[in-house]
C-alpha cells in the first residue's frame, strides 16, 4: 500500500457518497423521536458546519452540551487570568481560543493594551520554552480543557519540575466530563435521550468512564469520531439502541479509543492533579470535576504563588451561554445573538471559542 | 480545543518525534504515547500524540460504512 494510498482511507471518512448513504439509512431507520446532545464542542462545530443538523430526519434534535473549554470557564476564573497578566514581570501564555473572550473588566487582548505581556502558544511546551528564555520573568499558562488537554499540561509541569523550571507556572481550571454528564443526567428539565459522547477526550480516559451515566439513568452513549460519516453512523447506533430498549456505551470511533483510553496519559494526570469540585458557567458547582494542582506541584501552582482578587467578577449582562450549555436553548433564543453579540464583539464564550455553539450557529446556520 | 488531527510519524528522537500532516512537518512530543513507532499514524492534540490511530479499526468502520449503503462487494482490504 503505498502512503497516498495510507492517507486515502481517513480521506474517506469525509466522502460524500459515504455521508448520503448514512444519511438514507439514519432518516430510513429512525421514527422514534429523540433527543441527541452532542457532549463535545468540536461535534457541535462539525455538525453546524456540514450542516447535519438540518439534514436529519426531524424527529433527531440535536442539542449542544457542555462540551467547549473555554465557554465552560467561570468568569472568575478568566478574571483571574486576567489579573495574573497585568502582574508585572509576568508573561501570560495561553492557547488562541482565549485571548478574545471577554472578563468582566476586560479581555486578555485589552489587558495587553494595558502593558501585559500575552503570549498565544500552540503547546504547553512553547510555554516551557518561554519560561526558560525568560528566567527572570513568571510565566504563567492557563490551563483551560477537558482530560484531552489536561495531560498534556501535566506533561509540561513534570518537565519543569525535573528540569529546574521554577518560573513556570500554570491556573489550571482543567475540568472532566464525566461529573458533568452525571449532573446534566439527573436534571430533570433536561430530559437528554442519547449523548454523542467525545471521541478524543475518550481516546484519554476511555469509554469505560461512561459506564454510570448509561447504566444509572438509562442514556445510551455512543464514542463518536469527527468527520460527517462518523457522526451520522454515531446517530444511526444511538437510534438502534433507543428502539431496541439499551442504554449502552458503544464505540463508533474505534480508529482512535481503547479499552481503558490512553495509561500512560492517565497516570500522568493522576500524578500532577488531584479531583476538586468546579464551577462550571452554566451548570454550577460539580463535586469532583475539576483537577487542581496536586501538593507535589505545589510550587508551580499559579493562583498559589500569586493569589489575586476577583471578588467583582459577575457573568456578561444578558448572555445566555449557561442555558445553552445545558442544551435548555439555542443560539437563537439570545437577544443579543447577531446583534450585539457578533463574533468580533462578543458578549459571552460562546460566541468566541471556535468551538463555541454560538460561534458555530453564527459562522453557519444563521 | 480536544480537536486532533491524525498525522503520521516519520522520526523519533526519544521522546519527540517529527509527524506529517497533509504536505507539512512538525514537532510532536510522544510522551503520552511511549510506544509510539516509526509510520505509525496518530491523533496530535496541542503537540502531543495522544491516541495511535489504528488502521485495521479504521477501515473495518469503512467497510460497515458500505455495508449499510447496500454496495454488494464489501472488500476486506483495499
Ligand atoms: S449570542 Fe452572545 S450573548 Fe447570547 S448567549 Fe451567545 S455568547 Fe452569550
Amino acid at each position: 500500500m503505498t502512503d497516498a494510498g495510507r492517507l486515502a482511507f481517513l480521506d474517506e471518512f469525509r466522502s460524500g457518497p459515504q455521508t448520503r448513504g448514512l444519511l438514507e439509512e439514519l432518516v430510513a431507520g429512525n421514527s422514534v423521536p429523540l433527543k441527541v446532545m452532542e457532549v463535545c464542542g468540536t461535534h457541535t462545530m462539525a455538525i453546524s458546519r456540514h450542516g447535519i443538523r438540518q439534514a436529519v430526519p426531524e424527529e433527531l434534535t440535536l442539542i449542544s452540551g457542555p462540551g467547549c473549554p473555554v465557554c465552560v470557564t467561570a468568569n472568575a476564573d478568566i478574571d483571574a487570568f486576567i489579573e495574573l497578566a497585568l502582574l508585572p514581570d509576568v508573561i501570560a501564555t495561553t492557547f488562541g481560543d482565549m485571548l478574545r473572550v471577554p472578563g468582566t473588566r476586560m479581555g486578555l487582548a485589552e489587558a495587553r493594551g494595558q502593558g501585559a505581556r500575552v503570549q498565544v502558544v500552540y503547546s504547553t511546551l512553547d510555554a516551557l520554552k518561554i519560561a526558560r528564555e525568560n528566567p527572570d520573568r513568571s510565566v504563567v499558562f492557563f490551563g483551560v480543557g477537558f482530560e484531552t488537554t489536561a495531560p498534556t499540561v501535566a506533561a509540561a509541569l513534570l518537565e519543569a519540575r525535573q528540569t529546574g523550571v521554577d518560573n513556570f507556572f500554570v491556573q489550571s481550571v482543567h475540568k472532566v466530563v464525566p461529573p458533568a454528564l452525571e449532573a446534566l443526567s439527573s436534571a430533570p428539565e433536561l430530559a437528554v435521550d442519547a449523548y454523542l459522547c467525545p471521541g478524543h477526550v475518550t481516546a484519554i480516559i476511555g469509554p469505560e468512564a461512561y459506564a454510570p451515566v448509561a447504566s444509572r439513568y438509562g442514556i445510551p452513549c455512543v464514542v463518536t469520531g469527527f468527520e460527517p460519516a462518523d457522526i451520522l453512523q454515531g446517530l444511526i447506533m444511538l437510534s438502534r439502541q433507543k428502539a431496541e430498549g439499551r442504554s449502552q456505551v458503544e464505540v463508533q470511533y474505534t480508529r482512535g479509543v481503547r479499552a481503558g483510553g490512553n495509561p500512560a496519559a492517565l497516570a500522568l494526570m493522576e500524578h500532577v492533579f488531584e479531583p476538586c469540585d468546579a464551577a462550571w458557567r452554566g451548570l454550577g458547582t460539580i463535586p469532583g470535576s475539576g483537577l487542581a494542582i496536586s501538593e507535589e506541584f505545589a510550587a508551580h501552582d499559579a493562583l498559589r504563588r500569586f493569589p489575586v482578587d476577583v471578588s467583582y467578577s459577575r457573568e456578561p449582562r444578558g448572555c445566555i451561554c449557561g442555558a445553552i450549555l445545558t442544551g435548555q436553548k439555542t443560539p437563537r433564543d439570545c437577544g443579543l445573538f447577531g446583534g450585539a453579540c457578533v463574533p468580533e464583539h462578543p458578549v459571552g464564550p460562546c460566541m468566541v471559542s471556535s468551538e463555541g455553539t454560538c460561534a458555530a450557529y453564527y459562522q453557519y446556520e444563521s | 480545543m480536544c480537536l486532533a488531527v491524525p498525522a503520521r510519524i516519520v522520526e523519533i528522537d526519544k521522546q519527540m518525534a517529527t509527524v506529517e500532516i497533509g504536505g507539512s512537518r512538525r514537532e510532536a512530543s510522544l510522551v503520552l504515547l511511549p510506544d509510539a513507532s516509526m509510520g505509525d499514524y496518530v491523533l496530535l492534540h496541542a503537540g502531543f500524540a495522544i491516541s495511535r490511530i489504528d488502521e485495521a479499526e479504521a477501515l473495518e468502520t469503512l467497510r460497515l460504512f458500505r455495508a449499510m449503503l447496500g454496495e454488494g462487494n464489501v472488500a476486506e482490504d483495499d
